[in-house]
């Protein structure tokens, strides 16, 4: 049937001419929208790498890896990049901390224990979560969070890791549940069904069976989220602060990638400058940390996932 | 207690720990709602809505900010759609199992995940300095159109996956070219479900502040855009800008101009909803 078809249609394409001259202006311009999307990709890497380069012949890279301090804005510059990635690094931790147990524990209740009409209502309302603009995120981490923990730590400090981590984290918690809980609805029932079999409980079959089987799955969901964590920009702009140190404490302020980014867009630095080469330095640095989480979850998607047909 | 007691005991009490975190992130939501609207919802009137920026916070408005907003989604989407779709059409119905293909979609599925401000840096070189629009409008959203692109395209890919190849295979049936079964029969029967990843794009589109600022769009801007070659500002910039402030009074107005964007972004994100509940329902193959 298909071959009678498609033959039908070929026929077509050689009798009328100006038709298959149609069809394939239609085609090419169907394919340059397509191909635009490695345009996008080649101008990212290199708008990145041509500014970037030009930063590197003038700041060595083995400064920009091992000095702690950055202070390309003051009077004496430094460029060490490690306190903007050790502050990326805390909030993403933070983050990270908040919503894999809260995820993780939701995509378990919902497929093990909720009865179905609980999870089609529960689910929507957790997708809320993820379309909330960041900017209104980070209004809520320093005007309802940080005053709130200020309450149980005093020495909390008015910008600081915390309120943004715990904020970024609740953001991001969909982002987990949702995912990993597609991981283990794909487990087949015969695996469930089994373990219930041997006397488990739903608790034993959750994570003795289901979530190792959807461990691959649930492995993606956080590297995504810790990717999205990283990139995040707004709730750390607003309120973790604008101090780059090399700090693990989460009470004090801190300057994320991002963040720094943001702060010499604000302000009135020239184009051209070493100091408008930071950002651009400081964006590859990003660049490459999503890149190769990204990938990372790409490379475990197609290699580790199960297949149970 | 039993070893059996036991595991009962630890099944029951993570049922419990499951809806406590089930609904710990609604209520922290619920609770932020709240705060604002008591915080914010005062403060919006028409004056509110119609005044320009000003150093009082008593008199700032977000005028700018919601026309600037609105400019934004319209010149986005007229960029960005037709793009995001023809590339979406090209990768489903099109492309063969090549490479080539793979490659693309392995490089579609990595600008989902740029982070939105590194377009912000592609675009304020691209386009804001290459080709010299600036901190303007055009600049703005042919940013914004960059990074809602990759999510037209997938929910296109999605929607298109969903018709049936009976359909197809009528349409070619009949002596149909390739293009007319597309645009005849594709693409009709997956108009809900391209509606609604637009729909949602768009609501990504109007919460972005961090690329937007990047290509230097302003937190003020005294007068009203009448042209995409104008400066301008959005309700998240001037949110940001608002709540980066130290007096109280201009987080009051922070938390109004939320209000107003929150409710864009509900609206949008109910309307996405309702495009595919009914969509879903209608068609049955």
């Amino acid at each position: 049937m298909l071959r009678v078809v498609t033959s039908v249609y070929r026929t077509q394409y050689i009798t009328i001419f100006p038709l298959r001259v149609q069809e394939r202006i239609i085609e090419g311009l169907l394919w340059l929208s397509a191909a635009i999307t490695i345009l996008i990709t080649a101008a990212i890497i290199w708008v990145l790498l041509s500014e970037s380069v030009r930063f590197f012949s003038e700041v060595s890279i083995i400064d920009f890896l091992t000095d702690d301090e950055w202070t390309p804005l003051f009077a004496e510059k430094h460029f060490g990049i490690m306190p903007l990635v050790a502050g990326t690094l805390l909030t993403t931790a933070i983050a990270i901390a908040v919503a894999l147990p809260i995820g993780l524990t939701i995509a378990v209740y919902l497929n093990e224990y909720a009865p179905a009409r609980f999870k089609q209502t529960v689910k929507p309302l957790l997708e809320i979560l993820a379309t909330i603009p960041t900017v209104v995120y980070g209004f809520f981490a320093l005007t309802v969070v940080t005053p709130f923990l200020q309450g149980i730590i005093p020495t909390l400090a008015g910008f600081n890791a915390l309120s943004a981590g715990i904020v970024m984290g609740i953001m991001i918690i969909p982002m987990i549940s949702s995912l990993s809980e597609d991981a283990i609805s794909a487990v087949p029932r015969s695996l469930r069904e089994a373990a219930y079999g041997m006397g488990s409980t739903r608790l034993q079959t959750a994570f003795g069976v289901m979530v190792p089987a959807a461990s691959s799955g649930i492995v993606v969901s956080v590297i995504l989220a810790i990717s999205r964590a990283v990139g995040e920009t707004m709730i750390v702009a607003i309120a973790a602060g604008q101090q780059p140190r090399l700090t693990a404490n989460p009470l004090v302020p801190i300057e994320t990638i991002t963040t720094y980014i943001v702060q010499v867009s604000l302000g009135d630095v020239p184009h051209g400058s070493l100091e408008y080469r930071t950002i651009f330095a400081a964006g590859i640095t990003l660049f490459i940390f999503t890149f190769a989480l990204n990938n990372l979850s790409f490379w475990i998607k197609k290699k580790y996932q199960e297949k149970y047909d | 207690m039993t070893n059996a007691d036991k595991n009962r005991l630890k099944d029951k009490a993570f049922q419990v720990f499951g809806v406590f975190c089930t609904f710990i992130g609604l209520v922290v939501l619920a609770i932020f709602l709240i705060d604002i609207i008591i915080e914010g919802a005062s403060r919006i009137d028409w004056d509110f809505l119609t005044s320009l920026p000003s150093r009082r916070a008593s008199r700032a408005g977000i005028y700018t900010a919601w026309v600037g907003t609105l400019w934004v989604l319209v010149l986005t989407s007229i960029i960005a759609f037709p793009l995001g779709i023809a590339a979406g059409v090209y990768l489903e119905e099109y492309s063969k199992k090549t490479k080539m293909a793979n490659f693309l979609e392995i490089n579609i599925a990595n600008l989902a995940g740029v982070p939105s401000i590194i377009y912000g840096l592609l675009g304020m070189e691209m386009f804001g300095r290459i080709m010299g629009l600036g901190g303007s409008l055009l600049a703005g959203a042919l940013t914004l159109s960059l990074l809602i692109l990759p999510i037209i395209i997938v929910t296109t890919r999605e929607a298109i996956k969903a018709v049936p190849r009976s359909i197809r295979d009528a349409s070619y049936a009949l002596g149909a070219s390739k293009w007319q079964t597309t645009w005849n029969q594709v693409l009709p029967a997956s108009f809900g479900g391209i509606m609604t990843g637009i729909i949602l794009s768009l609501s990504r589109a109007v919460g972005e502040a961090a690329p937007l600022i990047v290509i230097g769009a302003l937190a003020y801007v005294p007068f009203v855009p009448t042209s995409p070659t104008d400066e301008f500002t959005v309700l998240p910039i001037q949110i940001f800008n608002w709540t980066s402030r130290p007096q109280a009074d201009f987080l009051v107005n922070a938390a109004a101009a939320i209000i107003i964007l929150l409710l864009i972004t509900f609206i949008l994100n109910g309307i996405a909803v309702y495009l595919r509940n009914k969509w879903q329902k209608r068609v049955k193959w």
